[in-house]
C-alpha cells in the first residue's frame, strides 16, 4: 500500500502541473483552453530535441521546453484567442478556436516529427532506486526511482514558484484584478492584453515543464501524448473548482489517488469509470469543485 | 564573373545528364536481354506443382494494408520490407510468367481502425485488387476485412493473431500462427525449463488481440499447474502500469505473462523491473519484436516469447530470407517480416496456380496450396484457414531472441 501511495503522489503532481495551465487561463480569461494539451505535447518535443539534437542535459532541456511551449501558447493567444476577443465574440467561439488550434498543433507535429514514438536515450537519469525498508531478511517495501523524485522537486517547485507569483507579486495581483473584473482592471490602468500575454506564456511554460517530465517519466513520446492527459487535466480542473488555482493542485493527486488506489483495490477494469464517475457527481452535486467558491469571488 | 560561373555549372549539369540518358540507354535493353530470369529458392516447389501462367495481364495488383505510421508502425514497416523483398524475387524470377508484373499498393492505416476500414474500400472498389494482404492489427482486420469478405476477394492477414479472425468468412485466411496455438507451448516450455508455479497477467481489456492472448495464458497456465494468483488490465495508449504493476508483485508470482502491444509492453517491462520485479517476464506475439529487446535494453534479459518464427532457424528457406533481407535493408528480419515475406510468395503461388486474376479462383487456389515450403517451415491451412506449422519457444539472451533450451 505504501508503494502505491508513491505511485499516487509522483501520477498526482504531473496532473497538477498540466492542470494549472488549464486553470491558469480559466481563472484569468474564463475560457477554457483546448489547446493546452498540444502545447504539452510540444514541450515534450522540444525537451526531446533540445536533448538528442543538440545534446543538452536535462537542466537545459526544462528550461528550454518551457520557453518555447511559452511562446507556441502566446503565438495562440495572439492568433486563436486575441482576434476573437477583438471582436468580443461569445466565449464558446474562442472554446472552439482553440480545438482547431489543438488539431492544427497536433497535426504539425506529425508532420514535423512523424508518427513513431521517440525516447530520452537510455541512461539520462540515473536508474539505481531509492529502497525504503529494506532490511537483512525482506525486500524493500517502498522503491522511488530518482526520475520519480525530480518529477515531484519539480512540479512542486513549480507549483510552489507560481502560487507565490500569483498571491505576493504586484503581477500577481493585476492578474487577480484582471481575473477579477476585466473592465474594472483597465479602467484602474492595468494593461489587460499585457496580463493575457503573460498568462498564457505561464500556463504554456507549466504545460511545457509538465511534457518534459511526463515524457521522462513514461520515456514515451508521440504527437498524440496530449489526448489522454487533456481529459484527465479536465477533469483535475472540474474537480478542483474551475479556475481554482489551489483547486487544480489538490484535485491532480485526487485524480491520481483515486485512479492508482481503484487499481489497488482490485478494480484496474473500473479505473476510468471511477474516476470520470467521480466528475459526473461532482458536477451533479458541487458544480463549483470540491474546493471551489461562488462565481463572484472567484480569482 | 558571376554570370560565366553560373554557365559553367549549367555546362557540367547538362553534360552530366546527357552521360548519364547515353549510358542508360546503352546499358537497359543489354540488361534485359542478357540477364536471365534470377532464380529464387522460395517458390521452387510452387514452380514444379503449378506451370507457368500464361493468362495473366501484364500487371497484377495486389493491396496490402499495413500500419505505417502510428503506434504499430514498428510492425507494420517491418512488414512491408519483408513484401517488398518477396515482390522483388517474385518479379525478377518471372514468377508469374513472361511479361507479368506483380504489384502491390499499400496504404497506411495509421494504426486506427477507421483508416484501414477506408483503406479497404478503396483497394477493393477502386483498385479492383486481386487479393489483400493484412491489414497488421486484428483489430483492424476485424474492422475492414468484413468489406473484403462482401466483395469476394481475398485476405490473407499475416499478423492478425487474435482467435475468430478466419470465422468472419470464406474470403479470410492468415498465415500467422493464433495466440492460441503459440502460447500454450510458450507457457510448457517455460514452466518446463524454469519451473514456474504462480504467475499474474496483465493485458489491455479494450483489444481483441490483447484479451484474447490473456485467456489462452490464462488456461494454458493452468494447464500447466501454475496458480494464477493476479489479473490487472489497461486501457491501450495508457503510460502508466504502476499501481497495476504493485497489486501483482505484492502477490509475488514467479511470472508475470504480458499480453500487450509493443508501445505498452516496453512500458510494463520497465516499469516491473523499476519496481523491482526480478521473476520471469512472458509475452505473446505483440512483445516479439527486436524494437521491443532493443528499447527495454537490460530489463528485458530473459523475456520469454512465443513466435512463429525465429532468426536462429535452420530451415534453408529461412536463412536464405534472411540473407535476402539483410543485404536489402542491412537490419535484421523480425518474424513480421518472415510472415509477410512468406504472404507475399503465397499470393503470388495462388495467382500462379490459378491462372487467372479472378478473384474466386485465386481464393480457390490459396486453399489448395498444401504442404508449402516456406521460411516458417512446412506451412497448411487448416478447415478453418488458419495456419499449421510449428511454433518456437524464444527467450531473450543479452539483447536477441534465441531459442529456448538452444544455448
Amino acid at each position: 500500500m505504501a508503494q502505491q501511495l508513491v505511485n499516487a503522489i509522483w501520477l498526482g503532481s504531473v496532473y497538477s502541473l498540466f492542470a494549472l495551465g488549464y486553470a491558469l487561463v480559466f481563472s484569468v480569461l474564463g475560457v477554457l483552453n483546448l489547446a493546452h494539451s498540444a502545447v504539452f505535447m510540444w514541450g515534450a518535443w522540444i525537451g526531446l530535441i533540445v536533448v538528442t539534437e543538440i545534446g543538452q542535459p536535462l537542466w537545459v532541456a526544462i528550461p528550454a521546453a518551457m520557453i518555447g511551449s511559452g511562446l507556441i501558447s502566446y503565438a495562440l493567444e495572439r492568433t486563436a484567442f486575441a482576434p476573437l476577443r477583438a471582436r468580443n465574440a461569445p466565449r464558446i467561439s474562442q472554446l472552439i478556436s482553440s480545438i482547431g488550434a489543438s488539431f492544427f498543433l497536433v497535426s504539425l507535429a506529425q508532420l514535423v516529427f512523424g508518427t513513431n514514438p521517440e525516447r530520452f536515450p537510455i541512461g539520462i537519469i540515473a536508474t539505481d532506486p531509492i529502497l525504503i525498508g529494506a532490511t537483512a531478511e525482506t525486500a524493500a517495501t517502498i522503491r522511488i526511482a530518482p526520475i520519480q523524485i525530480i518529477v515531484l522537486i519539480v512540479a512542486v517547485v513549480l507549483m510552489a514558484l507560481l502560487n507565490i507569483l500569483i498571491a505576493r507579486t504586484r503581477l500577481g495581483q493585476r492578474m487577480r484584478a484582471v481575473a477579477f473584473n476585466q473592465r474594472t482592471a483597465a479602467l484602474l490602468g492595468i494593461n489587460v492584453n499585457a496580463i493575457y500575454t503573460i498568462t498564457f506564456f505561464l500556463a504554456g511554460a507549466l504545460a511545457g515543464a509538465a511534457g518534459v517530465l511526463y515524457a521522462l517519466a513514461y520515456n514515451q513520446i508521440t504527437p498524440f501524448i496530449g489526448e489522454t492527459i487533456a481529459l484527465k487535466g479536465l477533469t483535475v480542473i472540474v474537480l478542483g473548482g474551475l479556475g481554482n488555482i489551489q483547486g487544480a493542485l489538490v484535485g491532480g493527486f485526487v485524480v491520481a489517488g483515486l485512479e492508482v488506489f481503484s487499481v489497488a483495490a482490485g478494480g484496474s477494469n473500473y479505473r476510468e469509470a471511477i474516476v470520470f464517475a467521480l466528475l459526473f457527481v461532482i458536477l451533479l452535486v458541487r458544480p463549483q469543485g470540491l474546493i471551489g467558491q461562488k462565481e463572484q469571488t472567484r480569482a | 564573373m558571376n554570370t560565366f560561373g553560373v554557365k559553367i555549372m549549367m555546362h557540367k549539369r547538362t553534360r552530366w545528364i546527357v552521360g548519364l540518358a547515353a549510358a542508360a540507354l546503352l546499358v537497359t535493353p543489354a540488361l534485359a536481354q542478357d540477364m536471365p530470369a534470377m532464380e529464387s529458392l522460395m517458390g521452387t516447389d510452387v514452380r514444379e506443382t503449378c506451370a507457368d501462367p500464361a493468362n495473366l495481364p501484364e500487371t497484377v495488383n495486389v493491396g496490402s494494408i499495413l500500419t505505417l505510421s502510428g503506434g504499430a508502425s514498428v510492425f507494420g514497416v517491418s512488414q512491408q520490407n519483408g513484401i517488398r523483398l518477396a515482390v522483388d524475387e517474385i518479379n525478377n524470377s518471372g514468377f508469374l510468367g513472361e511479361g507479368t508484373t506483380l504489384n502491390v499498393i499499400f496504404e497506411d492505416s495509421t494504426s486506427v481502425n477507421e483508416q484501414a476500414i477506408a483503406a479497404m474500400t478503396k483497394l477493393v472498389e477502386e483498385d479492383q485488387v486481386v487479393a489483400v494482404i493484412g491489414p497488421t492489427l486484428s483489430r483492424e482486420a476485424f474492422s475492414a476485412n468484413p468489406i473484403a469478405q462482401d466483395a469476394g476477394v481475398t485476405v490473407l492477414g499475416v499478423s492478425n493473431t487474435a482467435a475468430g479472425i478466419t470465422d468472419m468468412g470464406d474470403f479470410v485466411f492468415r498465415n500467422s500462427l493464433p495466440e492460441a496455438s503459440v502460447i500454450p507451448g510458450t507457457v510448457a516450455g517455460a514452466v518446463a525449463g524454469l519451473g514456474i508455479e504462480s504467475a499474474a497477467i496483465i493485458y489491455a481489456n479494450d483489444d481483441d488481440f490483447t484479451v484474447s492472448g490473456a485467456d489462452v495464458f490464462r488456461e494454458s497456465l493452468e494447464a500447466n499447474g501454475v496458480t494464477v494468483v493476479g489479473e490487472e488490465t489497461y486501457a491501450t495508449g495508457d503510460a502508466d502500469f504502476n499501481a497495476q504493476l504493485t497489486n501483482m508483485i505484492a502477490q509475488n508470482p514467479d511470472a508475470i505473462a504480458i499480453s500487450a502491444l509493443a508501445v505498452e509492453a516496453v512500458q510494463i517491462i520497465t516499469q516491473a523491473r523499476a519496481l523491482g520485479y526480478e521473476g520471469t517476464l512472458m509475452g505473446g506475439n505483440g512483445l516479439n519484436s527486436p524494437a521491443v529487446l532493443e528499447q527495454t535494453g537490460v530489463d528485458s534479459e530473459g523475456l520469454i516469447v512465443g513466435a512463429a518464427w525465429n532468426i536462429a532457424s535452420p530451415n534453408e528457406l529461412s536463412v536464405a530470407f534472411t540473407a535476402a533481407f539483410e543485404n536489402e535493408y542491412e537490419i535484421r528480419p523480425d518474424q513480421f517480416a518472415a510472415q509477410a515475406y512468406t504472404g507475399a510468395w503465397m499470393i503470388a503461388s495462388a495467382i500462379r496456380c490459378a491462372d487467372s486474376v479472378d478473384r474466386t479462383a485465386v481464393r480457390d487456389a490459396l486453399l489448395g496450396l498444401t504442404d508449402l515450403q516456406t521460411p516458417l517451415g512446412v506451412f497448411n491451412f487448416d478447415a478453418d484457414r488458419n495456419p499449421i506449422h510449428d511454433p518456437v519457444v524464444q527467450v531473450n539472451v543479452e539483447g536477441a531472441f534465441s531459442v529456448l533450451g538452444a544455448e
